[in-house]
């Protein structure tokens, strides 16, 4: 193809057998550590979970009995998997229907905030740099009914009448979790939206706001069309990152109160950590990976099919 | 007329009033936090929530950093240490290979590690945990670096892959012109031509790792062994009603990464965004 090309090539004819065998090893060695690494870890797990799936055993003794598809005859009629799988469907919606909206005005706001705009972003990103463990305790006093500051909030500006046990009520738990996944989130999809709104061409506004556009229009019609590929690759995010959600719930509730916000990894955690039934919660688990790579592929199918009609 | 007054003034008015109440949400939380933090475990309870601390105490601080915190902490270095510079050379390994090597079922095998993004590693938690106890790992550092290798790979390999097609061919051209194999030109080459793409993973898988939980909840059971997310949790079966003591870890444990941020926002809010890629 170039000059440089036609060079090498007999180099690379005259180098001899050594290092032929050599250049046809190479990729193989180049490869070898990131593919051992996941057949150990990922591909090997994913495979004994669905053998583990097959067995009636408490992870301890060697009394592990074979019983076919029991326990997945037994997922299919359990309605306390069903209701955690639902429970992960209302936090994938809601998590986009809150965090969407809400991360466009932002990035909107700090697209005209001028020099405060840095700041501002630097600041509203600090809650990605937790980890879900720390929000999680965090937000257990921040609900807290007598101690929490949310209800003291409530209180100051004259809504006490709406103060609640927001996390041991079973109508509020899953929407109280829900906010703070939301709070953390939030940010993360400003930024990506910040990003979108600078790839807008200045000259494109420029000359319609010379035709005599709005800035308004130009954000309804120009700019938001502009950005439906980046939207697109936001919901998708949001929902996979909802279907395989555990950390924060399970430190906030445990997935209660009476299984209020149980989701399918909690149930799963329950299962095998704290019932011992290892071959059940392997179920759940292979369940789960069923239904999330489901959900994910006809997604990405989706969004991908937009994305080359666009 | 651009735009009519009106909406000027409320633009006007809107933009700081917007940004400044999504401060107020950002902040309040971790106002509690710190000004919690400061106070005694008698004044949670018996003063307000708002109520300044009585005193700039140190007494939850000293408590919490003269007990186990400090081992969480260096646990904690040391397995995101190690498994960070893994991650660091086992995926630009295979970057290398995809980006520039020709061979059988390239497309293929790429396709299958960056499709690993979207497996929820929930369920390889069970088979890791038996695994885990079989090699005799369990309950020590070493049993999470390998999942933490390896979950962090497939995303890793795919933005080095990405950055390492945008090197010039020629560079690699004159590499080999002047006699050097694969090995010394992803070691010369390559390597060094990498940093950004290098920086992002170190970045990104650093926060991630710095604070997981699952992991290191199922993999460990002692203090001696456990990181920095399970202080949180263990302090938290230790305390129970000391809320100020509680938050102080909390506070303790986000601190390190805030110190880190207020030296390279923009490369940290950089690498965090890497995350967009997922899936």
């Amino acid at each position: 193809m170039t000059l440089t090309d036609i060079v090498t090539r007999p180099a690379e004819g005259g180098a001899g057998g050594a290092a032929l065998s050599l250049r046809t090893l190479a990729p193989a060695i180049f490869l070898a550590p990131a593919i051992l690494m996941l057949a150990v870890y990922l591909l090997y797990p994913l495979v004994d979970s669905f053998r583990l799936s097959l067995l009636d055993w408490n992870g301890l003794g060697s009394d592990a009995r074979f019983v076919g598809l029991d326990n997945w005859k037994k997922l299919a009629s359990d309605t306390l998997f069903w209701e955690a799988a639902w429970n992960n469907i209302l936090l994938a919606v809601f998590s986009v229907l809150v965090q969407m909206p809400i991360a466009l005005v932002l990035a909107v706001v700090l697209d005209n905030a001028g020099r405060g705009s840095r700041i501002l972003k630097i600041l509203y990103f600090l809650p990605l740099l937790m980890s879900s463990v720390a929000l999680g305790v965090l937000f257990k006093y921040f609900y807290d009914v007598t101690f929490g500051p949310l209800n003291a909030i409530l209180d100051f500006v004259g809504l006490g009448y709406l103060a609640q046990d927001w996390l041991g009520d079973t109508r509020l738990a899953l929407g109280a979790v829900i906010a703070v996944v939301c709070w953390q989130y939030i940010p993360f999809y400003m930024v990506l939206f910040m990003a979108g709104l600078a790839s807008f061409p200045a000259e494109i506004s420029e000359a319609a706001k010379l035709d005599g556009a709005s800035e308004t229009t130009i954000f309804w019609k120009m700019k938001l069309p502009h950005l439906k590929g980046t939207i697109r690759t936001a919901v998708v995010l949001s929902v996979i990152g909802a279907l395989r959600y555990f950390d924060l719930i399970y430190v906030m509730t445990g997935g209660g109160p009476e299984g209020a916000s149980e989701l399918m990894a909690t149930y799963m955690y329950r299962n095998v950590f704290s019932s011992f039934q290892l071959g059940y919660g392997s179920t759940v688990a292979s369940g789960m990976f069923i239904i999330v790579i489901l959900i994910a592929s006809v997604l990405l199918r989706f969004s991908k099919r937009y994305e080359t009609e666009v | 007329m651009a735009s009519s007054p009106v909406a000027r003034a409320t633009g006007r008015v809107a933009v700081p009033v917007l940004g400044l109440f999504w401060l107020a949400v950002t902040t309040v939380p971790f106002l509690f936090m710190v000004m919690t933090s400061f106070k005694s475990q008698q004044e949670s309870f018996s003063s307000s929530v708002w109520a300044l601390p009585e005193a700039l105490d140190l007494v939850n601080y000293n408590d919490v950093l003269s007990g186990p915190f400090l081992t969480y902490f260096k646990n904690s270095v040391m397995v995101v240490v190690i498994s960070v510079l893994l991650i660091m050379l086992i995926s630009s390994m295979a970057a290398f290979a995809f980006a520039r090597m020709r061979f059988r079922f390239n497309e293929a095998i790429f396709g299958l590690i960056v499709a690993g993004m979207i497996v929820p590693i929930h369920i390889t938690l069970v088979p890791i945990y038996l695994m885990t106890r079989q090699l005799g790992l369990y309950d020590s550092q070493f049993a999470l670096i390998g999942p933490y290798v390896a979950t962090s790979l497939p995303i890793s390999v795919f933005i080095l892959t990405e950055f390492m097609r945008q090197i010039p061919k020629e560079l690699e051209e004159a590499a080999r012109l002047d006699g050097c194999g694969p090995f010394a030109i992803f070691f010369k080459v390559f390597l060094p031509l990498s940093g950004p793409g290098l920086s992002t993973i170190a970045i990104y898988n650093g926060i991630m790792l710095w604070n997981e939980f699952i992991f290191a909840y199922v993999l460990t059971s002692s203090t001696g062994t456990r990181t920095l997310p399970l202080a949180i949790w263990d302090y938290q079966g230790q305390y129970t009603a000391n809320i100020p003591a509680i938050l102080t870890v909390v506070t303790l444990t986000s601190l390190p990464l805030v110190v880190a941020y207020a030296f390279g926002q923009e490369k940290i809010v950089k690498g965090m965004m890497a995350g967009s890629l997922k899936g």
